[in-house]
């Protein structure tokens, strides 16, 4: 059976979610473990005069409650942003400061104000509710552009007007001249809605601290162990980096919102050595709509020009991103080099030119979100594309196709270099997949059943394996955006593989064995995958950004580049041959033209005895390899939806969806498809029904599934999914990733569709219906005027 | 969830004692709304007295031309009951469409209608039936049993035992879902009765289930989804909230009202 490259191998990890045997964070039970609660503010902004715990310490059971006083008495540091971004007059952005546990004052409505330990989990949140704490509550703005008026509430001192950083890429005096030129233009007001990650496993933490060793265990429920550790270590002095091991067992999905460093994990850790107890904490569905980072919240200008042929000579964007209370690990990137530098979308555009104003508000902090800036920076492009022809009165899909790229490389003016595309093969296959000649005659037939029909494209473009280290350095990273791996053949020839990848969804045990099985000629049952755990593995960046095909099964290659290498020595010198004409296939080593061969376990256990290797040559068989990208992949593709809404309810129904996607090779289709149908459900869920709601006060309304629209099955359609691949010339394998793409090209296709069926293109998302039905009726009351 | 006395009743008597022994207890039924609001630290009542093993108040019947409900039976077994199909399918068919598989196989009507939630569907269709709420102490009337937001007539320490009504000639709900909660964000239980045509609006009114009288005469002229169409609907009175403003709930109860009397 072939289970190498394009084979839809069945996931190797499923087997232990199938029958119950994952092993997730609140699964592992530590001995002497205490259960932590966390006492929350309830106000979104408010001075902290005073915490009385004496309540709480006397109840039965509870171990400590310890304060944001004694975290940082105790030399604990400050969480902090780990992309610096300055403003375009040169100013580094104003990061306040953030304490795990606040110490004076309290930003946003789940602010964490002391930790509670106890024998039993019911005892903690008990005492958890018996601490008293005395706010002074202060007024609260938890809207971007409210927060940034003159008299708005100051959240952070040294942050004034709330404004983080005030940023901008491309030329503007170029692009105003040229879009003045402009035969045409379209301006939108455009706003990219504020979403909740929803991890189906919430976030979870267990801290051990060894008084013995001085030493820690976190396991946590991170999508990058090793840089958790480095933060903990580096900047919040929680353990030496020697003395803390970071453990990410099975995680139940991430999206993101795992990333980061987390106030809990902290707390936990620094409480697990106050009470010399192992202090496990796992959040619950509301703690989790309260902390987790949120994703999106943009409020956007555009303006776009285009001459006489419907040629783009500009673009102009001013956007507004709401970064929460408190700067998250990654939260300046993703408006700014996530965002901005994706504004060219696949268009051949001169002259582009994008102001970012980041803003503190009395809300959850907000980071990177499946996707990440590109989602919303392909929604500003598709949507002005769409209704840039819609004014111009010309097809949406030919405005599209007359300012494709064509020809790559092909450097934007705003930073990317795209390397590789074929974006009107990807729109062929998609038009054809949707039988676009045939919807004029589809939307009549809706129409004679009272519905309307409508059809919407998205074109869009990303950049995954964010590199290379150097260059992001250059731009304010703090860490490199390599990743790294080693490859072991043990003596009997199966195969360890230590990853700096992190899988929690994505199946790497699956698709990371299928790259070796496909080298060597081995069943993947022979190949092993070692990712999560700082004692491990050597180290790692982690699996965010789509990172892990195009970075981490890189370096996966590189490695076993060099195990090949050593192999061929190896079979050369027992198989008396060239080195020249030894070749590796079928799991044995072989010379070329003959039938003499050494099988794989037979090479591994030459190694290991060393008995008759290469003189000189050390023994063993494990490589390591470390890869730095040279530059983004670019995924991009074509997306059309269809719809059919209820004028009477406002309901949309989602009646075809096709995705066209250019992911360069592709190791697994099953699994890639899977990625595309639960990115497209992502999508779909923040057009249509997802968004946060926060009231005037700071409570945040959207608290639970009672008021949070989850995607359910009923509300999705049946996929189309294509592929139209042209291969990456930047990495080894030529791989492009697919794990965001769905999210980031599905939603302007779905507004896009809704608003050519409504006949009117004022449409915020959610679309729900209630928005829906109210612009059906502004429409028509629209025409009745006219 | 904070602690409590957990009592299983055998008897509607044995329940109203145990009721009268605590210091603030609650009926347990299915526990699909109170359970969850103890676990939120929302209740804290002393005692549950547990009412869900009580045969009495367990089962459908159908019999001369009455229909009456148990006040312990599960939406999944009112959905399933084979008599009222045929009887009523307009109740089976709302009861079908609660929550999810596991709020049907545990929530009950009787526990619905004491809650009197303003986005439940049961009270739209007991209304509309003009159905008889039998306690441990008393009959009431739908009419005068749903008071307002989750209030209804029933006095503390006061069981609900079962509900009937007439078999209806006409009876049909359409309930258009909040996306999130599923609850209605406006339902219309429409019926014909012996007493003439009765419709009944649920999650769309700001003081809890009511009837819409206007739809109500119209309806008594001429059975037929037109005769509604002249009925104007305001927006007063009307819930708003992040789902839906007044304006669109207001829209709505003359849609769902529509294809209720449609749908019979």
């Amino acid at each position: 059976m072939n289970e190498g490259i394009g084979a839809r191998v069945l996931r190797k990890e499923d087997k232990r979610f199938l029958i119950g045997k994952g092993r997730y964070t609140d699964d592992i039970v530590e001995q002497n473990q205490a259960y932590a609660a966390f006492v929350r503010s309830p106000h979104a902004h408010a001075i902290v005069k005073n915490i009385d715990a004496s309540a709480a310490e006397a109840m039965d059971g509870v171990v400590a409650v310890l304060n944001g006083a004694g975290l940082t008495g105790d030399g604990i540091g400050n969480i902090i942003c780990g992309w610096a971004v300055n403003s375009k007059d040169g100013s580094p952005m104003n990061m306040g400061a953030w304490s795990a546990l606040a110490t004076d004052k309290v930003r946003y409505v789940g602010d964490a104000v002391a930790i509670v330990i106890a024998d039993d989990l019911a005892t903690a949140r008990l005492a958890a509710e018996a601490v008293e704490v005395d706010y002074e509550t202060l007024p609260v703005v938890v809207q971007s552009t409210a927060a940034l008026e003159d008299g708005a509430p100051q959240i952070h001192e040294n942050a004034p007007n709330n404004l983080i950083f005030d940023w901008e890429i491309g030329e503007e005096a170029a692009t105003d001249a040229a879009l003045a030129s402009a035969a045409y233009t379209t301006e939108m007001d455009i706003v990219n809605n504020r979403l909740s990650p929803n991890a189906m496993e919430p976030r979870a933490a267990i801290a051990t601290f060894n008084e013995a060793d001085d030493h820690y265990t976190l396991y946590t429920t991170s999508q990058n162990p090793h840089v958790a550790r480095l933060v903990l270590s580096a900047f919040y002095n929680v353990a030496p980096e020697h003395k803390l091991r970071v453990i990410a067992p099975d995680v139940g999905g991430g999206f993101g919102s795992k990333i980061y460093i987390y106030p809990e994990e902290i707390a936990c850790l620094w409480a697990s050595m106050k009470t010399n107890r192992s202090v496990k904490w796992t959040s619950d569905r509301t703690e989790a709509f309260l902390t987790d980072a949120h994703g999106r919240d943009h409020i956007t200008h555009a303006k776009i020009g285009f001459d006489k042929n419907h040629k783009i000579v500009g673009l102009k964007v001013d956007t507004k991103a709401n970064l929460g209370a408190y700067m998250s690990l990654f939260s300046s990137a993703v408006p700014t080099y996530l965002y901005a530098t994706l504004l060219s979308g696949q268009y051949n555009i001169a002259n582009i030119h994008c102001n970012v104003k980041a803003v503190y508000t009395n809300t959850v902090p907000v980071d990177a979100y499946r996707g990440a800036g590109r989602p919303e920076a392909s929604f500003v492009m598709e949507r002005m594309m769409e209704t840039a022809a819609r004014e111009m009165g010309v097809n949406p899909a030919e405005l599209r196709r007359k300012n494709f790229i064509q020809e790559f490389p092909h450097q934007t003016p705003v930073i990317m270099a795209y390397d590789s595309g074929d974006f009107a093969a990807n729109q062929d296959q998609a038009i054809k997949a949707a039988d676009y000649a045939g919807f004029e005659a589809r939307r009549a037939e809706a129409a004679s059943r009272g519905k309307l029909r409508g059809i919407g494209f998205s074109n869009y473009i990303e950049a995954c394996g964010i590199a290379p280290s150097a260059a992001v350095g250059s731009l304010g990273a703090g860490v490199g955006l390599w990743e790294s791996a080693e490859v072991r053949v043990n003596p009997v020839g199966t195969i360890e593989v230590l990853t700096g990848s992190h899988s929690h969804g994505q199946g790497h045990e699956t698709t990371f064995a299928q790259i070796v099985a496909e080298r060597f000629g081995l069943p993947t049952e022979n190949i092993q995958i070692v990712h999560g755990d700082t004692d491990k593995v050597q180290f790692g960046m982690g699996t965010y950004g789509s990172r892990s095909g195009a970075v981490g099964m890189s370096a996966i290659v590189k490695a076993m580049d060099k195990v090949e290498a050593k192999v061929k020595k190896i079979g050369a010198h027992v198989l008396e041959a060239s080195e020249d004409d030894i070749i590796i296939e079928d799991g044995a080593v072989k010379v070329k033209g003959t039938d003499k061969q050494m099988l794989w376990h037979e090479v591994g256990l030459a190694a290991y005895t060393a008995h008759n290797i290469p003189e000189g040559m050390e023994p063993g068989l494990k490589e390591t390899s470390f890869y730095d990208p040279s530059n983004f992949t670019f995924p991009a593709g074509c997306y059309i939806c269809e719809v059919e809404v209820d004028p009477e309810t406002g309901t949309t129904e989602i009646v075809q969806f096709v995705a066209s996607d250019d992911f360069g090779t592709i190791i697994n289709p099953m699994i890639v498809e899977g990625q595309v149908h639960g990115g497209i459900a992502q999508g779909i869920g923040q057009a249509l029904l997802e968004g946060v709601v926060y009231d005037d006060s700071g409570q945040l309304l959207s608290a639970s599934y009672m008021d949070y629209t989850m995607p359910r099955a009923d509300d999705l359609p049946s996929y189309s999914v294509h592929h139209q691949s042209t291969e990456c010339p930047g990495n080894p394998l030529g791989m492009k990733g697919c794990g965001e793409a769905g999210a980031i090209g599905s939603p302007p296709a779905v507004i896009n569709a809704i608003t050519d069926a409504i006949g009117n293109n004022d449409l915020s998302m959610p679309a729900t219906p209630a928005k829906v039905w109210a612009a059906i009726q502004t429409a028509g009351a629209k025409q009745a005027a006219e | 969830m904070y602690e409590t006395k957990y009592h299983k009743a055998s008897s509607v008597s044995e329940a109203v004692s145990l009721m009268g022994a605590a210091d603030d207890g609650k009926f347990l039924s299915g526990g699909q709304t109170l359970l969850p609001t103890m676990k939120a630290h929302l209740a804290a009542p002393s005692d549950l007295v547990d009412v869900s093993g009580i045969a009495e108040m367990n089962g459908v019947s159908v019999s001369g031309g009455t229909v009456t409900i148990g006040a312990a039976t599960t939406h999944a077994e009112v959905a399933g009951n084979a008599a009222l199909q045929d009887a009523c399918a307009g109740v089976a068919d709302l009861a079908a469409n609660i929550g999810d598989p596991a709020v049907r196989h545990l929530g009950t009507i009787g526990g619905s209608i004491a809650n009197n939630d303003p986005a439940a569907d049961y009270p739209a269709a007991l209304l509309a039936l003009g159905a008889t709420i039998k306690t441990n102490t008393r009959e009431i009337t739908a009419d005068d049993f749903f008071v307002g937001l989750f209030e209804t007539a029933l006095d503390d320490d006061e069981v609900i035992v079962s509900v009937s009504f007439e078999v209806p000639s006409k009876a049909c709900y359409a309930k258009f879902p909040n996306p999130a909660s599923r609850y209605a964000l406006a339902g219309v239980f429409a019926a014909l009765t012996s007493a003439g045509a009765r419709i009944a609006v649920t999650g769309a009114g700001d003081d809890g289930v009511y009837r819409q009288t206007d739809m109500e005469a119209a309806l008594d002229n001429s059975w037929n989804a037109d005769a509604i169409s002249g009925v104007l609907v305001g927006a007063e009175g009307m819930l708003s909230d992040m789902h839906g403003d007044a304006t669109y709930r207001a829209n709505l109860v003359k849609v769902m009202a529509g294809r209720a009397v449609a749908g019979c």
